[in-house]
């Protein structure tokens, strides 16, 4: 069932926003602690117990990844409900110390990324990244795995022709 | 007729908002496609776009929230808001690959550090070459530039005035959009393409809004890891910006 998707969603994200109250009030602090992270920690788990017990159906993953799908439509929401007046008229101490921070912290970035190793070929996480995107469209299969990589081609070709000919 | 438009969209504003955010994305999507050759995401533009339309909303109506000030644009406060967006990003959490979130999870931590604290010291200093010289204020301001809820967080814990406040508020909200429009522009050059480095960018840059933007609009396979340290770095700054970053700079200061 689709709802039993959202609704696990709806209540990882209430507990660990909980916990992350909590957290925040331990620690002395006005503000909720990690509560986000938490949930998404709980998800994961959430999502590891139910495949391993054989439960993970298409409902209930339906019901996760149409909210995984509208992150981007809801983050260009949040972009077009930004201070920006307030950004662009705050003067050059708010510039500098923005940029500044801005170019230390990628420069960072930089030199972390270099440690450890990168997965081995670009096609990680393809079906999680097609979710994310919002495309519930079949991917294409991954290049040069078997003999169908000769016939699926064509039909990639003859498929686009047909979208082409109905645009125009 | 105008009027009747009008009355429905603030009835129904979250639908309405679906309706226009698509419309707005289906329009970035073919711009993306036949202007850029592809180049760009077309979430990038969407994103940009939304910015520009937030300036715009922030000058017609004079206030916080640009487009959302609006009454018939309501429903994107909605949307957009921390409700809605969390609960997307928790949702992108179902794609994450466990064994190599933990491999991350390392570099996770140094990355939250290093991202509360370098921030803090270049507000610091700005704050300082500008000429203030209370420790309140100075630390008011570096806690801005970690990210724009830390700065006003700390500066009610202190006493910072509002002016400072209004700055340090500032420097976050700049912060964000900066990282928003930025990030898809430097991806290649930091090396941003895996999922290490995207939680060593989620624990650096911090705000999640600048985080869920910036990821968004490079590859979207990128964001739950992004999104798993960034939520962390909010809290983590509220924690050591009015005690440890306040104590330190007070007892440099005088």
């Amino acid at each position: 069932m689709i709802i039993l998707g959202v609704a696990l969603l709806a209540t990882c994200t209430l507990i660990g926003v909980y916990l992350g109250d909590l957290l925040g009030a331990a620690l002395g602090v006005k503000a909720n602690v990690g509560g986000v992270g938490i949930a998404m920690i709980l998800l994961i788990a959430a999502r590891v117990w139910l495949k391993n017990h054989g439960r993970l159906t298409k409902g209930v993953t339906f019901g996760v990844e149409f909210w995984a799908g509208l992150y981007i439509p809801i983050v260009v929401a949040m972009a077009a409900q930004q201070n920006v007046v307030a950004a662009a008229s705050g003067g050059p101490i708010v510039l500098i110390a923005a940029t500044g921070s801005l170019v230390l912290c990628f420069g960072c970035v930089a030199l972390l990324s270099r440690f450890g190793r990168r997965p081995e070929d670009d096609h990680w996480a393809e079906h999680g990244g097609s979710v994310i995107a919002g495309d519930a469209e079949e991917l294409p299969p991954p290049k040069g795995t078997d003999a169908k990589t000769t016939v699926e081609p064509v039909r990639d070709a003859s498929a686009s022709a047909i979208s082409a000919g109905r645009r125009l | 007729m105008l009027h009747g438009i009008e009355h429905v969209f603030i009835e129904q504003s979250l639908v309405a908002a679906f309706a226009l955010v698509g419309g707005l994305m289906l329009l970035s999507n073919f711009a993306a496609k036949h202007l850029t050759n592809g180049r760009v995401h077309g979430s990038a533009i969407a994103i940009v776009l939304g910015l520009a339309l937030a300036y715009f909303g922030g000058l017609y109506t004079g206030g916080k929230k640009g487009v959302a000030d609006i009454p018939a644009l309501a429903g994107i406060g909605l949307m957009g808001g921390a409700m809605l967006r969390d609960f997307a990003i928790v949702a992108t959490a179902f794609e994450v690959d466990v064994a190599e979130a933990k491999r991350a999870g390392l570099v996770g931590v140094l990355a939250l550090a290093l991202g509360t604290l370098l921030p803090f010291l270049v507000g610091v200093a700005t704050a300082i070459a500008f000429g203030y010289h209370d420790a309140v204020s100075i630390t008011t301001i570096g806690a801005g530039a970690i990210t724009y809820i830390v700065g006003p967080v700390t500066g009610a814990a202190i006493g910072a005035d509002s002016t400072v406040m209004a700055l340090s508020i500032a420097t976050g909200v700049t912060k964000a959009v900066m990282v928003m429009v930025g990030t898809p522009l430097v991806a290649k050059l930091i090396g941003l393409d895996n999922p290490r480095s995207a939680m060593a960018y989620g624990g650096l840059m911090g705000t999640v809004s600048g985080v869920a933007g910036g990821l968004a609009a490079t590859d979207p396979r990128l964001v739950p890891y992004g999104a798993l340290t960034a939520t962390f770095h909010t809290g983590i700054g509220c924690l050591v910006g009015p005690s440890i970053f306040f104590l330190t700079v007070r007892a440099l200061v005088g």
